[in-house]
């Protein structure tokens, strides 16, 4: 009966080999998967119980976390909740992370690839393994100049507000409004936090959006520097002449197209520069004809329409539709029909602008540096395009600084600093107030913000709406908080 | 297979020898890491040795000492490493049994701690009573009876108790007790003792059928009939892994009793069969299938064998470490799923030694059944060894999700007195039937002529 034995021998072998090789493939293979997975209470709970790193703005911790008396050793606190909101998100026990909190979260919570020789460390000694801290970009100035421009607005706002950096791309401020207080989803009152939750999520002021990045809006008459440039870039000049009037008569359709409040413009002909100082439709809408739906798809492209480019938070994609007729690029041209962007990508076109053509990658995280406060890594500003030469963006700045000068931007001008903008006032629905938007950059000689606001919503009457007249001041205000430093 | 009378001693060159020595070292070792790891439980949790640990060290060390000395006196020839891997087993057991204890204010380690005490009681008994394994021959339909009776308690009314879905469980006395696993033992020797006396019919009577010899039809009978039975306990009893297990038992044995191969094709194919039709017919069956392939999908249905798999990978290679990770949040964590916790801890290198010990254990009985020298002996060895594999490879297989998850327990490791007992017991078997094969045959050499009976030689 040996031989049997024997056999039987192997094939139990067999067994147990397979059974090693199991446990090494869920163990070694899966677990990275299974520990990231949402449902794992286990890495929940470690993450919960950990020294989180802190997140700081200007040297300033916004988000840190701090000793607690329950099981739960630490509580995540955030020190200027409503302000930073947009750019920190939460960290929350039952609910996850979102925006910085989500995208650092490998440096945070001590488990990055780059924290390994302090982990290891820690783990010799027996500390908790302790989270890196990250930070970020904001100018706490300009932060606090948006935030207070937003809420002074009357009524139940709704709008957003991004400065950029024009040389780096760093984001220099983030607000959007409404928005929430990170520190009920935060709280280790897990019954209360679900309360909150909840309310933020189904509520009607949808306050967890960040308006500044995820949501597009039709720019109006901003998209208008997408224009100027695309002509600039093919021929025209800024004194070029350019078709003027009260209407454009839009082939294909019984429509014309009409300035806003009925005005000629200042003519039948007038020059490229006098068109954007006072927006005419009419102009641009014929410029559009002229240059081709393509000619303005590659330029919004160039300024980064169609792409997502931030990496550390969630945005959307700006959207220059394809397939446009005759008519439809018209309307494209002035920002309506089905274009779209983002306060963040209308920031971007500014900066390009200001930054002599070159448009910069966005970021938020300026620094990451481990418990210690050695240096992991420092953020590298990276050219995304060259949109236009530098010579069609000083003509262009030039443009700009009239509107701002004589035109539609008067209420963005600074004392003793001269701003180049566009306004925009983008009509959405015949029952919704438009959307008013603001694009300026200043210094206009030496650039250093670029900034785009946009109020979705405001208590002002809807005859009483402008993009100058809403969002100007808090654009001048934000530039001067910046340039004052 | 003893030399001649006074002939040359080619054969008996080899010296059997008694390896008690080597038992006791390993005993030693094995003692060393299940009251560390108790003592690590406490260390983990709370940062302190616990206070309990002279008690329940003791109580372990004095455990280890009475099995060594009953085998020491009463079978000195036997394996040497099957008590060393059984007692390194109960304690590590024990200490994930107390490390969840902790956790979730239970008192599962202590009843493991007594059931121990009567696990290795019985240990000792069998070695006394049971002097020759061969003994076991005479009472083969006995055993059988009590087998099946043993398998049909759980359901009877009044007496048996439906838990989790499963009817294997019987309640008397304020206990808890699953006849199964000791209807495993009983039906095992059964088995052996019936192959013994048929295995020339079964092995030499039968036909060729396309290439491979086939079994004469009558004599088919008797794994049909097993194999239905294995069937009706998975009907009625809703026990997968039992079913599985006995219906792989007696398939094995009645391979190696016959030589003969066609036997597990048959086998195979009836197992095959069984199984489909039963993933087929009974929803049972497909929710563990389910839970097998797609867990993620349901994670309510499937919240245990998640839970699982969320431990294993928790431990990573190196493990949490003792009382660190948190296996209490695995459901059964401390019986059917304590694979998952001791991977959680442990981490892949713990669970690989633990998986090692176990296939020690397997490999000591195959090399018994190799050594013994009866057919009885020998038939009996394999079929405890290969339940021992079999039990070993679904349980852990079923928690890790290689297979689908039944419900047999981890021998020795998992919270569960008549688990723990009826694997005693098979120990105990073991080592007896171990001394009986490995000790010096017997001395046949003539009384001296210098003795008292004289003979008057006549010139």
């Amino acid at each position: 009966m040996n031989k049997p034995i024997r056999v039987l021998a192997l094939a139990s072998l067999v067994l147990f080999a397979l059974l090693l090789l199991n446990v090494n493939y869920v163990q070694v293979f899966r677990a990275g998967d299974l520990n990231d997975d949402n449902g794992n209470r286990r890495a929940r709970d470690a993450d919960c119980s950990r020294e989180r790193g802190p997140i700081l703005v200007d040297g300033d911790t916004v988000a840190r976390s701090i000793p607690s008396d329950d099981d739960l050793e630490f509580q995540r606190t955030y020190s200027q909740p409503k302000l930073y909101a947009s750019v920190t998100g939460y960290f929350s026990c039952v609910y996850g992370t979102t925006a910085v909190e989500n995208s650092q979260n490998s440096v945070l919570s001590g488990s990055d690839s780059r924290l390994f020789v302090d982990r290891f460390l820690d783990l010799m000694g027996n500390d908790q393994p302790k989270g890196g801290s990250v930070l970020l970009t904001i100018d706490s100035a300009a932060q606090q100049a948006a935030a207070d421009g937003l809420d002074a607005l009357p009524g139940d706002t709704k709008g957003a507000v991004v400065a950029l950096d024009p040389d780096t791309g760093a984001i220099l401020a983030m607000v959007s409004s409404p928005t929430y207080d990170p520190n009920d989803l935060a709280s280790h009152d897990f019954s209360a936090a679900r309360d909150s939750y909840e309310q933020l999520l189904n509520g009607p002021e949808d306050k967890l959006t960040n308006r500044a990045t995820q949501q597009v809006y039709p720019p109006g008459s901003t998209f208008k520097l997408v224009v100027a440039a695309a002509a600039l870039s093919n021929g025209y000049a800024p004194t070029s002449i350019v078709k003027g009037g009260t209407s454009l008569d839009l082939p294909q359709t019984s429509h014309d197209l009409t300035n806003e409040n009925g005005s000629d413009c200042g003519g039948k002909e007038i020059t490229l520069t006098q068109a954007l100082v006072v927006s005419c439709n009419v102009a641009f809408g014929d410029l559009g004809l002229k240059l081709g739906a393509d000619t303005l798809r590659q330029q919004a492209e160039e300024f980064g329409f169609g792409d997502d480019v931030l990496d550390e938070l969630p945005a959307a994609a700006s959207v220059f539709p394809s397939d446009l007729d005759t008519p439809q690029t018209a309307l494209s041209a002035i920002g309506q029909f089905d274009v779209a962007a983002s306060p963040l990508q209308m920031a971007m076109v500014a900066a390009g602008i200001a930054n002599g053509g070159a448009v910069m990658r966005p970021y938020v995280v300026q620094e990451v540096r481990s418990p210690g406060l050695d240096v992991l890594d420092k953020a590298q500003p990276e050219v995304l395009h060259q949109a236009i030469s530098g010579s069609v963006a000083d003509d262009l700045t030039q443009m700009m600084v009239d509107v701002v000068e004589s035109g539609t931007g008067t209420p963005a001008q600074i004392e003793g600093v001269s701003v180049a903008g566009k306004t925009g006032t983008a009509n959405s629905s015949a029952t919704r107030s438009p959307y008013a938007w603001m694009v300026a950059f200043a210094p206009a000689d030496d650039p250093q913000v670029a900034v785009a606001v946009l109020i979705e919503q405001t208590g002002v009457d809807r005859a009483d709406i402008t993009g100058g007249g809403l969002a100007g001041p808090i654009a001048a205000d934000v530039m001067q908080a910046v340039i004052q430093r | 297979m003893s030399s001649a009378v006074g002939a040359d001693r080619r054969i008996s060159d080899f010296v059997p020898r008694k390896r008690r020595g080597a038992e006791l070292f390993l005993l030693v070792l094995a003692l060393l890491v299940g009251v560390s790891a108790y003592a690590l439980v406490g260390l983990g949790r709370d940062g302190e040795i616990p206070a309990d640990i002279i008690t329940y060290g003791g109580t372990l060390v004095a455990l280890a000492a009475v099995s060594h000395l009953a085998v020491r006196f009463l079978a000195p020839y036997a394996d040497p490493v099957i008590l060393p891997a059984i007692i390194a087993l109960n304690g590590i057991g024990l200490a994930m049994i107390r490390r969840i204890d902790l956790a979730s204010n239970t008192g599962y380690a202590g009843q493991q701690l007594v059931w121990a005490g009567l696990s290795v009681a019985c240990f000792v008994g069998i070695l006394v009573v049971l002097r020759d394994h061969r003994r076991l021959q005479g009472l083969t339909y006995t055993m059988g009876f009590a087998g099946v009776v043993l398998l049909l308690l759980p359901l009877l009314p009044g007496l048996g108790a439906n838990i989790n879905g499963a009817r294997i469980w019987i309640h008397f006395a304020g206990f808890s007790f699953q006849p199964g696993e000791i209807a495993k033992l009983c039906l095992a020797i059964f088995f052996a003792g019936y192959l013994v006396l048929k295995r020339d019919a079964l092995a030499l009577a039968g036909r060729r059928f396309g290439g491979v010899d086939l079994p004469r039809g009558r004599d088919l009978g008797p794994i049909l009939a097993m194999w239905l039975v294995s069937l009706a306990v998975l009907v009625f009893q809703r026990d997968l892994g039992s079913s599985l297990l006995f219906f792989g038992l007696f398939v094995v044995m009645l391979y190696v009793a016959t030589e003969r191969a066609s036997w597990l094709v048959v086998g195979g194919l009836l197992f095959a069969a069984g199984a489909y039709l039963s993933y087929l017919a009974f929803g049972h069956v497909q929710t563990r299938v389910d839970g097998w392939l797609h867990p993620f999908d349901d994670p309510l249905r499937f919240g245990q064998i998640i839970q699982g798999q969320y431990s294993l990978a928790w431990g990573g290679i190196l493990g949490r470490g003792w009382g660190e990770g948190s296996p209490y949040l695995t459901p059964y964590g401390w019986s059917d799923f304590i694979g998952t916790s001791l991977g959680e801890e442990l981490g892949l290198t713990g669970l690989m030694a633990v998986i090692v010990i176990y296939g020690l254990i397997v490999e000591r009985g195959f090399r018994i059944a190799l050594v013994c020298r009866d057919p009885f002996g020998k038939l009996l060895s394999v079929g405890l060894a290969v339940t021992m594999a079999l039990q070993v490879f679904v349980v852990l297989g079923g928690v890790t999700r290689l297979i689908p998850l039944t419900g047999l327990t981890t021998p020795f490791l998992s919270y569960g007195g008549s688990s723990l007992l009826a694997n005693w017991m098979i120990a105990a078997l073991l080592l007896r039937i171990s001394h009986l094969a490995r000790q010096p045959p017997p001395d046949l050499t003539p009384p001296s002529p210098d003795d008292e009976t004289q003979v008057v030689r006549m010139r």
